[in-house]
């Protein structure tokens, strides 16, 4: 296999990953509002925690994490750009 | 002005210009204290901000394509994201955001998730590619990938109709606002905020247009979060209502139960005369409907607003103008940073507001007390005055009841500052913030349109032989033409026939969404699948919109028909892509696999380093 492929494999299963979690925060987790916000979270029911701010904030963290382990399959098979480019 | 040392020195521009409106705003405090009107704290705010829009857009003037196009592609990460996130939250997320969370509580949030989780797809699945690819205009990637003049129009075609359908309603809000804070009519408002819009793009396009948001970015939360933080602290909601509003929503919670949650009838309320367009309170702040229909309601506007945020050209043409691959992805994930700064504090002031209306033990709270008494509050009259706020009376008992208290959904972000006790100043800031958010949003979409009109149809299709300066000078026109278009039908308060802004995502969604990611994803995608998908995409939901819209579907199909599944006018993207999706892959795998160049162009969109696709000038 390729350099190209092998970078191709890694990238592909890494925006799977992220996939799941992004269907986890924005799907997931709201098939069961009604059971989630029987539980509290910084004294907010849990799913209108979760809409309100929660999963949104858990977006940012996913797009920031996904982002920089790219760049880290970039640099793996030296697909790295430079800084300056 | 803007040559070498202009991008280094950016936060110490953009630091400077952020004390200096700061220092606007305490000269305008003390302005206040001195005795000057409100109405004319008002127009400083808006015209001071539009002028300074209006210097920085004359300054980023240019001659080059690659600056008018894509800002030259040397914004850097964090700024770009300023500037996305003023382009992504429009006039209505700013004043009708808050709102819909007060009258609509959980189930409204679902646009909340929608509008930030797709960004997750942007990132993924589009930003980094069509940064790769090296296009000036969403369909110049489409165009380009699946080769030929049809599939490069069939893209044009979609994202005219999801744009203007935006833009209309962007320029509308601009009309709105700079008509209530300069004091003039609706119609010359319209035309005063197109002015502005234009002033901003026209001479230095993407590039202008670039500088003129992040500075629109600075000023539009700055002017959403003071009154936020304020407001908390003065209804005793704690300093940090983000962290500290358990109990407030608890409590909401409590007097919902007390009040109880009353529908009225379309009759009575018809009979009481509320005037159009204003609501009352009758679902719950926090509580999640029962029911698998309502779980699929909240599911199912999520994935519509996602995977329209992933397919909406002005969006994405954003993230054309960094510098490198990597710089496209990190710039999502601030743009939404940004986003979320503005998003998570919407919930906040609803439920702040809600609170300080409702909650009998506060000064503020009216619901409860002797209508007489409401009526003799000057806030409430003077909104009364301009049909913002009414009063219905139902069961004559002389109090007011939860029921019967109507109220415009933008009041929650004008008026509250007002109701919580804040100075004017704050009021000046709030409508300084409004005009920031709809004009940033109108000029991208605006932009998105002329761009594609003018590279995509005039020079790639009509004259590929013209002249930089002529297509410029098209570039031009088109956006003045489009700006005008959509002023003239915001002006004749035509808005109310093209219906919702969640409309331009499911029209974005039903035809460009799948074309766009088989075109990176799939190699096998044809250009004959991709015409098929999107003709089949665009044209299935604009059906199914106008069966079940009952506007449209009483002249056109003769009745009022029942959503298939659940799938309202605001869903409606949920049948035309996934019609889209699969006549694009049935008809690719019927016709012949793409050209060895074709694929070999798209592993090179696959991989960050190299050279672009298409190149620096074409």
């Amino acid at each position: 296999m390729s350099n190209k492929d092998a970078y191709w494999n890694k990238t592909k299963n890494h925006m799977i990953v992220t996939l799941v979690l992004w269907a986890f925060f924005s799907l997931v987790i709201f098939m069961f509002g009604s059971e989630l916000n029987t539980m509290s979270f910084l004294g907010y029911p849990l799913a209108y925690y979760m809409t309100a701010q929660g999963s949104l904030l858990a977006f940012v963290i996913i797009l920031f994490w996904t982002a920089n382990k790219q760049e880290k399959i970039d640099e793996e098979h030296g697909f790295s750009e430079r800084e300056d480019d | 002005m803007f040559k070498g040392d202009f991008i280094q020195n950016l936060p110490k521009i953009y630091g400077t210009y952020t004390g200096g409106f700061i220092v606007f705003i305490i000269l305008m405090a003390l302005a206040e204290q001195a005795g000057v009107s409100a109405k004319n704290i008002g127009v400083m705010f808006v015209a001071f901000t539009v002028l300074i829009y209006a210097l920085i857009g004359y300054l980023s003037r240019t001659i080059q394509v690659d600056a008018y196009y894509v800002a030259g592609r040397q914004v850097p990460t964090v700024f770009n994201g300023m500037a996305t996130a003023a382009d992504w939250m429009s006039g209505a997320s700013f004043v009708a955001l808050a709102g819909g969370v007060y009258f609509g509580g959980y189930t409204y949030m679902a646009f909340l998730v929608g509008w930030t989780g797709g960004y997750v797809l942007v990132a993924t699945l589009m930003a980094p590619y069509l940064r790769k690819f090296g296009c000036y205009t969403v369909p110049d990637f489409i165009g380009t990938r699946y080769g030929g003049n049809a599939v490069r129009a069939a893209a044009v075609f979609v994202l005219f109709i999801a744009s203007f359908t935006y833009v209309t309603a962007q320029i509308n809000a601009t009309g709105t606002i700079a008509s209530r804070a300069l004091g003039i009519p609706f119609e010359a408002g319209v035309w005063v905020g197109l002015i502005s819009i234009l002033i901003c793009s026209m001479l230095g396009g993407m590039r202008a247009v670039t500088w003129t948001q992040v500075a629109q970015y600075i000023v539009l939360i700055i002017a959403y979060l003071i009154p936020v933080f304020w407001i908390s602290s003065n209804v005793g909601g704690g300093i940090f209502p983000h962290l500290m509003l358990g109990d407030e929503v608890a409590r909401l919670g409590e007097l919902e139960q007390q009040f109880g949650l009353v529908k009225n009838s379309a009759a009575d309320m018809k009979a009481a005369g509320v005037p159009g367009g204003l609501k009352y309170i009758s679902g719950t702040h926090s509580g999640v409907p029962e029911g698998g229909m309502a779980v699929w309601k909240y599911l199912s506007l999520a994935i519509c607003m996602m995977v329209g945020t992933a397919s909406l050209p002005h969006i994405l043409m954003r993230y054309f103008t960094t510098p490198t691959v990597r710089a496209a992805r990190k710039s999502v994930a601030w743009s939404l940073f940004f986003i979320f700064l503005l998003y998570s504090s919407a919930p906040m002031l609803a439920t702040l507001s809600k609170l300080a209306l409702m909650d009998p033990n506060l000064p503020t709270g009216i619901i409860g007390k002797s209508i007489s008494e409401v009526q003799s509050i000057e806030w409430v009259q003077r909104w009364s005055e301009v049909k913002q706020v009414f009063i219905a009376d139902f069961n004559g008992d002389g109090i007011l009841q939860l029921n019967e208290w109507f109220m415009r959904g933008d009041v929650v972000v004008l008026a509250t500052p007002e109701v919580a006790g804040l100075p004017f100043v704050i009021s000046g800031l709030v409508f300084a913030g409004g005009m920031a958010a709809a004009m940033s949003t109108a000029d991208g979409l605006v932009l998105a349109i002329s761009n594609a009109l003018s590279h995509d149809i005039y020079y790639k299709i009509i004259n590929p032989k013209a002249e930089t300066s002529k297509r410029l000078l098209v570039a031009r026109v088109l956006l003045v033409i489009i700006g005008a278009a959509g002023a003239y039908i915001a002006s004749f308060r035509l808005t109310s026939i093209l219906g919702s802004v969640a409309w331009a995502f499911d029209f974005a969604m039903s035809g460009l969404f799948f074309p766009l990611v088989l075109g990176v994803w799939w190699k096998r995608a044809t250009r004959e699948g991709a015409i098929a998908g999107i003709i089949a995409g665009i044209v299935s939901g604009t059906v199914y919109l106008t069966w079940v819209f009952p506007k449209f579907s009483v002249p056109l199909w003769g009745g009022v028909n029942t959503p298939f599944l659940g799938i309202d006018h605001l869903r409606f993207g949920l049948i035309g892509a996934p019609i889209c999706l699969v006549v694009m892959v049935v008809v690719s795998l019927m016709t012949k696999e793409p050209s060895p160049a074709t694929q070999k162009l798209v592993d090179d969109t696959r991989i960050p380093t190299g050279k672009a696709i298409l190149g620096k000038q074409h």
